[in-house]
């Protein structure tokens, strides 16, 4: 049938059964009339294929032609196929093929032919039911018109995997196209003859392919008709085929496989939206970004990554220290700590008091004091001390591993981007951010741009002249010089006003007047506000890049804050030392006041009941811990105010006052002198990074800290959102802040570390007041797990762990941890080196590359124009072959991409995937 | 003030519409095409009608208003080249420009977008006014000619003085913030 011999031809003439079969017919076809027939249709065939190649639109038309040639041809072939039978039977074995279609029709028709059914039962033996019962089935359906309506339903597929076929050549690149198209071409021929296991397992590839199409077709770049198209045809082949294939035992459980495969793809699909949905404020953010840029960005996205790790501090401290204290503890009131004193209760509710948390927040769960320090509370045996020391540590704990790992995932992301070969190209072709929707922000983007140009390309022509940047380095070391000076110079002044005032402190502040008593954060503000401005000035003399500049003067700001820090906790030492002293001598009269209690009223009588005192009576000691948490809450509050309201008046009112008194001024105020705010970023991201600091330092004493942290970055997430909208204006150099994450971070750990230090200094050696906190009565707050090592515990873990917690041991093991520090240190950087030197080889190797594709290119050129002047001199028929190619090539630009046109190198490139065999495949069509 | 990214109505949408391409394709992106020429566009689309949206409509979108490419883009996804994009093309256009789609297409896309002249190759004047767009003009002539041979000198590979596609790939698949 010259369907087959079509296929064959098809499929290059590589040597499988269908050539063979191709040989046998035209044996048998003695007379010429078969071989024009079969060359009519194969050229019939190759116009159509052309046809359809060009317009998918016209398919049908072409589907009809063939359909009315096959018809044709089909008597033709039932007069030779009579003919050559006793030919055929010699060579059936070699024809699978042919030889399966034989018995279809010979079935249908109960074959009298006796010696042609032997053989065919002999053959039939060799076959599985399970096919045979199927083709059967097909065959039978087909009964009414055998013949024709079965090849009907197999041109059908054929041609439509023709169409498929010679759609994707044209879309992926060339050098795919021929080897694609033969092993289609296999696939067409499965589907067309009736099935054999191997067909069956390639209508089963088909198929699969097929719902691969659907699934990749999304990153075609096809125009979105043709997608539609396919993607339709598609599900039609793969649902009318899947079906036939299922046919059988395993039908159902392959469609119910079929369909949790589509419900759980819809499912994963739409969790990933409901996922983008739920990241919060990601809308706001990106709107922000579109209007200021990625640095503006980067610092809410700080601030919401902040919100996360409190979230978390705040469900620990929450979860497993507030809310059992306050379900299961002992009940306020039952106990001095948990009672308000009677000299404090006539004011504990006044707003004033519980706005510096006094009275009744002093004494309630917020703090550090109110704890009591029995061992288990409540009927679920929790054990509140522990719970409490565990939860200040975990805490801790959990934000150097997050910080930490945060910084090692930033790191990897930011590896490979050193590479400047490219540098001119990608200034060019990617530095617009297609993110930009604002005018103003579009604006100050072309302005980048072109400075970035310039920039680049005053480096580019000075590179050889170096006075310039020696110039530079001068510059930029005298800034530093600068720089170091006025922190020096602030660190003296804030080291000589903190041991003055300790001077103050010890002979009374009732004696000076209101300069000395604040002249501390007097000192701190006033350097905190003129020291910025100062290193911004300085900063201009370096002439960084904004983000290095950006990072530079995060770093300045850093360390002055750092001596803010600095003398906030020399205060509060100085603050614990009165309070021991104060509890010492609380803790004689203590003893007094209890004798005297006794004495007074009752005899030696050890069965009376005890005198019931109310609590609020009792005398107790200051409680220096719950003193610390109240700084630390006030601080907090205080900080955010100030924020909010310099937010307000330094942005909100100039904004408003520079938009509404420009009408009646007589310069331009909205781009003359006062103009309208730019958004700080670097002191906003230090003021959260301090802001964290605090929680840190505090958490461990009042336990209501990461709410209020919670709290407060919440409302400053939406208040700066909106003053950032509604009253900023975008920086005059809009840069990419891709890099300044992990710089924030550094900062971060820097904080966290420092903060950590008087926390761990005060739990380990400073003795826990007596008579409040879950630690009372102990010598040191670490007691607690040695307590519990000995009760909760078997006798042999607290054995096992002393023996482990001794020095002979823990000296080895922190000398391990060194070493192994030490060794992945230096892989680490191993590794770096040998990354870095792959880099160079590759660079060297693209730039070899590169001389060698251009040596070849002018030789192939100059080969090129030789030829075509000898072409021009000798004949037409040459020109005219080269000639046709142009249109073939020029009827595909519009839906494939260049990729692989315009390689007259012969020299492989580095990164492309393109093979010269390849090419030679997509010349020869 | 509609000042939404690209990026975002098309991460919620595209991803949606692909699911169930051409029902709930309609609910979104239908109604910014419609949006867009309430006159010309029905808001029936079940018998494919033949509409087509002209560039100076579909450019004044906030989402490519400021954009310097916006004709070139908007060009590059019609089917005629002339940038009167059919509702296909504009669905076509948003599933490129979105943040899901795959690097290799968008390499694709911004080759035909750089190609000005359509030649399949970006060649010195397809370098020039692009870094003209980029700059509003305000390089001086030498300036933009010593970038544009920087440009090609860094990224030609096989010495042709232009940049075919490969070149450009090549080239785009290592830039760190490619069209992020």
């Amino acid at each position: 049938m010259p369907r087959h011999k079509l296929i064959a031809s098809e499929s290059d003439g590589k040597d499988n059964e269908f050539s063979l079969y191709y040989v046998e017919v035209e044996e048998n076809s003695k007379g010429g009339k078969e071989k024009q027939a079969t060359r009519d249709g194969k050229r019939r065939r190759e116009r159509n294929g052309e046809v359809s190649r060009r317009r998918a639109s016209e398919k049908r038309s072409t589907e009809m032609s063939n359909k009315r040639a096959e018809k044709k041809h089909e008597k033709h072939h039932k007069t030779t196929r009579k003919e050559g039978e006793k030919h055929r039977k010699k060579q059936r074995r070699n024809a699978d093929e042919e030889e399966a279609e034989e018995e279809s029709s010979k079935e249908k028709k109960n074959i009298k032919n006796e010696r042609t059914k032997t053989l065919k039962l002999e053959d039939e033996k060799e076959k599985d039911v399970k096919k045979k019962r199927k083709k059967h089935v097909k065959n039978e359906e087909d009964d009414a018109n055998p013949g024709k309506t079965k090849q009907k339903d197999c041109q059908d597929v054929a041609l439509k995997e023709k169409k498929k076929k010679r759609k994707k050549p044209e879309t992926t690149s060339e050098s795919e196209s021929n080897s694609d198209s033969e092993s289609k071409d296999n696939q067409a021929v499965g589907v067309l003859g009736s099935l054999t296991p191997e067909e069956l397992e390639k209508l089963k590839e088909a198929v699969d392919e097929r719902k691969k199409l659907i699934t990749t077709l999304k990153g075609k770049p096809w125009p979105m008709k043709k997608k539609l198209v396919i993607l339709r045809e598609s599900q039609e082949f793969v649902e009318k085929y899947e079906g036939a294939l299922g046919k059988g035992k395993g039908r159902k459980l392959y469609a119910y496989k079929v369909m949790m495969m589509k419900k759980w793809m819809k499912f994963q699909r739409d969790l990933e939206n409901f996922k983008t949905a739920c990241i919060p404020w990601e809308m706001k953010i990106k709107e922000i970004e579109s209007h200021f840029g990625s640095s503006v960005a980067s610092y809410f996205i700080f601030l919401r990554w902040m919100y996360g790790i409190n979230m978390i501090l705040f469900g620990l401290t929450f979860g497993l220290v507030m809310v059992p204290e306050a379900l299961m503890g002992k009940p306020y009131g039952s106990m001095s700590r948990k009672t308000v004193p009677r000299e404090e209760e006539a004011s504990a509710m006044n707003f004033a008091v519980l706005w510096d948390f006094g009275g009744y927040a002093k004494y309630s769960v917020l703090f550090y004091g109110y704890y009591n320090n029995q061992r288990a509370i409540g009927w679920l045996k929790f054990r509140m001390p522990l719970s409490y020391f565990l939860v200040g540590v975990g805490t801790v704990a959990y934000s150097y591993m997050v910080v930490i790992r945060t910084m090692a995932r930033n790191a990897n992301e930011e590896g490979g981007g050193d590479d400047t070969s490219f540098n001119f190209s990608w200034k060019t072709f990617t530095s617009w951010d297609y993110l930009i929707g604002n005018p103003e922000t579009a604006d100050n983007k072309f302005a980048c741009i072109t400075t970035s140009f310039k920039e680049a390309i005053v480096e580019e022509q000075e590179s050889k002249k170096d006075d310039n940047i020696h110039l530079t380095r001068f510059l930029r070391v005298l800034a530093n010089f600068l720089v170091l000076c006025c922190l020096a110079g602030s660190g003296y002044l804030i080291y000589f006003v903190v041991r003055r005032s300790q001077k103050f402190a010890l002979e009374g502040l009732e004696n000076y007047g209101w300069w000395e008593r604040n002249e501390v954060n007097m000192v701190m503000s006033l350097l905190g506000m003129f020291c910025p401005m100062l290193f911004d000035v300085i900063s201009t003399l370096e002439n960084y890049h904004p983000r290095i500049a950006l990072q530079w003067q995060l770093g300045r700001i850093f360390a002055l804050f750092l001596g803010n820090l600095y003398t906030f906790i020399i205060a509060l030492m100085d603050a614990i030392q009165l309070k021991r002293a104060e509890e010492e001598i609380v803790k004689k009269n203590m003893t007094i006041w209890q004798a005297n209690l006794y004495n007074g009223t009752m005899p030696d009588n050890s069965t009376a009941l005890p005198i019931t005192v109310h609590p609020g009576d009792v005398p107790r000691g200051p409680c220096w811990e719950t003193m610390v948490g109240q700084e630390f809450v006030r601080l907090i509050i205080s900080d955010t105010m100030t924020t909010y309201i310099t937010l307000l008046i330094g942005d909100f009112l100039r904004a408003v006052l520079v938009r509404f008194l420009n009408n009646c001024w007589c310069w331009d105020l909205e781009y003359g002198f006062p103009s309208y705010s730019e958004f700080d970023v670097s002191g906003n991201v230090l003021g959260l990074i301090f802001n964290q600091g605090m929680i840190w330092m505090g958490a461990f004493y009042a336990p209501c800290l990461p709410a209020l942290n919670l709290l407060r970055l919440h409302v400053s997430m939406y208040l700066q959102c909106w003053a950032v909208m509604c009253c900023n204006v975008p920086q005059e150099r809009v840069f990419k802040a891709s890099g300044s994450s992990n710089f924030y971070m550094a900062m971060l750990l820097v904080i966290l570390f420092l903060s950590t230090l008087p926390a761990i200094y005060t739990i380990v050696s400073i003795p826990p007041s007596f008579d409040c906190g879950p630690f009372s009565g102990k010598n040191r707050m670490l007691d607690v797990i040695q307590e519990t090592l000995e009760t909760d515990f078997p006798a042999w873990f607290g054995k096992v762990f002393s023996y482990a917690s001794n020095p002979g041991l823990v000296l080895p093991f922190l000398l391990l941890l060194v070493l192994a520090i030490y060794y992945l240190q230096s892989t680490s950087k191993t590794y770096k080196r040998v990354n870095m030197e792959l880099k160079k080889k590759l660079q060297t190797q693209n730039e070899e590359n590169k001389k060698k594709n251009k040596l070849a290119a002018l030789k192939t050129a100059n080969e090129l124009e030789q030829a075509r002047k000898a072409g021009e001199q000798h004949s037409n028929s040459s020109q005219h072959t080269q000639n046709s190619e142009p249109p073939v090539s020029s009827t595909h630009t519009t839906t494939r991409p260049p990729a692989s046109r315009g390689h007259t190198a012969s020299g492989h490139l580095p990164g492309h995937p393109q093979q010269p065999q390849k090419n030679s495949h997509s010349n020869r069509r | 003030q509609r000042n939404k990214t690209i990026n975002f109505i098309t991460k919620q949408n595209i991803n949606i519409f692909f699911s169930f391409l051409t029902f709930f394709l309609h609910c979104s992106l239908h109604g910014r095409y419609h949006e867009l020429a309430p006159h010309l566009v029905p808001m029936d689309y079940t018998n494919d009608p033949d509409v087509k949206i002209p560039l100076a409509l579909i450019v004044n979108m906030p989402e490519l208003k400021e954009n310097p490419f916006r004709n070139r883009i908007v060009e590059s996804f019609s089917e005629d080249g002339q940038g009167n994009l059919s509702f296909n093309d504009f669905v076509d256009m948003f599933s490129v420009l979105s943040e899901m789609a795959p690097r290799e297409l968008k390499a694709i896309f911004a080759f035909k977008i750089y190609d000005f002249n359509v030649d399949n190759y970006i060649c010195k004047e397809d370098l020039e006014k692009t870094l003209n767009k980029l700059t509003k003009e305000e390089l001086t002539p030498e300036e933009v000619n010593l970038v544009c041979e920087k440009a090609i000198e860094e990224a030609d590979l096989d010495g042709d003085n232009k940049l075919s596609f490969a070149d450009f790939e090549n080239m785009i698949s290592r830039a760190p913030d490619f069209l992020r």
